[in-house]
């Protein structure tokens, strides 16, 4: 959604596309139609007509364009606003309700099969789906890098330290597609319990260093006891802004490195970050505490994305718009040096496995 | 766009005050935006739970204007910013700080309600066939997203504290929604009479009133159930011939 402004951001479901809902421009036009990338041509739809039979189940008929990948309508999206022909608010036109051209009771089967985003948009926005388009934008969809992971035993190089879900990486290659987080969290959060129950029977529990805990303990604390007080949501949102605005849909070298100059600012202000009040259920306090882990993942998001100097999946550079298949052939690992600070190592990938391969050169 | 006051109840378990913040309002707002600009600027120890800010996790949960509601589908364009718009925690649950409660008796009682024990397939594949009639039916109860407000507003609970004999609308929208599934084999009946409390329920429809995902608990839910413990239990030839069978009262 992109309107109104406190709900800027809140998630439109693909199922709306999925449903029949078609993106128009500010002139009317169904702009999807326009941009179809040559590896996607054979499986996209060449008119309205098809696309339609398709979200009515036509096996027969090719998905329409609005179901391409999500990188790549985003990037659509955008190409719109930017030549002016986006919607009142900055965002384009979702429209479910032509529907009614195709089928009797379009707004009762609109309400039926999404019943979520009728109420969403009626009750936030005053926008009756089933009768006037939604506008919409582009949103963070997903974050596809995250701790690395054994992927059998969901093992982080930690041991003892399991992660599954979105902090995991490594499952949804350069770009999660729509329904995957569900099945990735049933099975692999299923291992990840499985393995460190497991782990936890195997081995004894390991020494605690007093020191460590004590020093963490006091670390947490210093926002309490700080004279000159930042205020840790301002910084928050700082740092909210200038990632959109820097490392954020389409991205280019100078901007990011400007980002890494901005994260080091922010991490000056956060070393004030200050708190009042007390200790239990208290926001701004565990806002001071996250901040140190928000710039972390910060850096390691914009080191990657320099180093990946190629267009893939999400990830889209203006200055290296191609996909480089030399990029395909390792992952980028960023691990802590002995100083402390970001270091960035290419790990080859392993051989696929000859069936998934297969798979893979199938689906072509 | 114009200026609001908050209201909001400020303290802990044992006690605590109204303080009142006043912050500029934009377009669009909903309250629990409004509580996070003040949180921003001006109390950033102002404790309240939120999530998803969609309606979808039934986490912000708080009283507005002394109604039960969900912060985040409240919008501001439908209140007066004439006065100070009041908020303060459940009132059904204990305080723990501020706008957050313990609600975990909640999930005490649904522990104890026997969970679904669907007969064997019977299908030739293997699993099992439904009407879609009886599908729609329990569709609504299991839209509950378990925010608690009906739970908050119902006076058996609210006023009368009856937390130990009344399990609330909350759960008989889940009982109900057990009890209609057409796979399901489990008897409830006795346990609603005796443990749930579904007696104390004199329908007056308040928790449908908050509900946000506009289930209908009172007509579709609660009635339903109290017509078949009454079927069961209190038909006179059926309880005079119980008497004598010496089965379940």
């Amino acid at each position: 959604m992109v309107w109104p402004p406190s709900v800027r951001g809140l998630l439109v479901t693909e199922g709306v596309r999925g449903e029949g809902g078609v993106l128009r421009n500010s002139e009317g036009k169904r702009f999807m139609f326009d941009d179809i990338p040559d590896n996607y041509k054979t499986q996209t739809a060449d008119t309205p007509e098809e696309g339609w039979r398709y979200v009515t189940g036509d096996k027969n008929a090719r998905r329409p364009p609005e179901l391409l990948t999500r990188d790549h309508v985003a990037r659509c999206i955008r190409r719109e606003v930017k030549a002016g022909r986006g919607s009142p608010h900055g965002g384009v036109f979702l429209d479910i309700a032509w529907i009614k051209e195709k089928i009797p009771n379009a707004p009762e089967h609109i309400k039926r099969k999404l019943p979520s985003m009728y109420h969403q948009f009626k009750q936030l926005a005053d926008i009756d789906i089933t009768v006037e388009p939604m506008e919409i934008g582009p949103t963070t969809h997903y974050m596809m890098g995250g701790v690395k992971v054994d992927p059998d035993t969901q093992m982080s190089t930690v041991p003892g330290l399991f992660a599954a879900g979105e902090c995991g990486a490594g499952l949804h290659g350069a770009n999660r597609l729509g329904g995957n987080s569900l099945s990735d969290l049933i099975v692999f959060g299923q291992r990840a319990g499985e393995y460190a129950a497991k782990y936890a029977k195997e081995n004894s529990s390991g020494s605690i260093n007093n020191d460590e805990v004590d020093a963490i303990a006091r670390w947490s604390l210093e926002p309490f006891e700080r004279d000159a007080k930042e205020n840790p949501f301002d910084i928050q949102h700082k740092l909210q802004d200038m990632m959109q605005d820097l490392v954020g849909i389409v991205r280019v070298e100078e901007e990011m490195k400007k980002a890494l100059d901005g994260l080091e600012a922010l991490k000056e202000r956060t070393k004030k970050a200050g708190v009042s009040g007390n200790r239990e259920y208290n926001p701004g306090w565990h806002t001071a505490l996250d901040l140190d882990n928000l710039m972390t993942v910060s850096e390691a998001v914009t080191r990657a994305a320099i180093e990946r100097k190629e267009s893939r999946g999400a990830q889209f550079r203006d200055d290296y718009p191609t996909k480089d298949p030399e990029y395909g052939k390792f992952n980028i690992i960023v691990q802590k040096k002995a100083d402390g600070s970001m270091e960035i190592v290419r790990q080859p990938l392993g051989p696929v496995r000859e069936d998934l391969q297969q798979i893979i050169e199938e689906n072509k | 766009m114009a200026k609001a006051t908050l209201r909001i109840w400020r303290g802990d378990a044992e006690k605590g005050e109204w303080k009142e913040y006043t912050t500029e309002t934009d377009d669009g707002m909903v309250v629990l935006d409004v509580v996070h600009r003040v949180q921003a600027e001006q109390a950033p120890d102002l404790a309240v739970r939120w999530n998803c800010k969609a309606g979808k996790c039934g986490s912000c949960s708080a009283e507005v204007n002394g109604v039960p509601r969900l912060m985040c589908m409240t919008r501001l364009s439908e209140l007066s910013l004439e006065q100070p718009i009041t908020l303060e925690p459940l009132a059904a649950f204990p305080r723990i700080r501020d706008l957050v409660t313990d609600v975990s008796w909640n999930y005490e009682v649904k522990q104890k309600l026997k969970p679904f024990k669907p007969r064997k397939p019977d299908a030739k594949d293997g699993t099992w066939r439904m009407d879609q009639q009886d599908v729609d039916r329990v569709q609504e109860f299991r839209k509950c997203i378990e925010c608690f407000l009906c739970q908050d507003v119902c006076h058996v609970l609210r006023d009368h504290s009856k937390h130990k004999e009344f399990i609330g609308p909350r759960f008989f929208v889940h009982t109900a929604a057990l009890e209609m599934h057409p796979l399901d084999t489990e008897d409830r009946l006795a346990d609603l009479k005796n443990r749930d409390g579904v007696g104390f329920c004199n329908i007056t429809k308040c928790c449908t009133r908050v509900c946000p995902e506009g289930i209908t608990i009172t007509d579709n839910a609660i009635i339903p159930l109290k017509e078949r413990v009454v079927d069961r239990f209190y038909d006179p030839l059926k309880r005079m011939f119980r008497v004598f069978a010496g089965g379940e009262r």
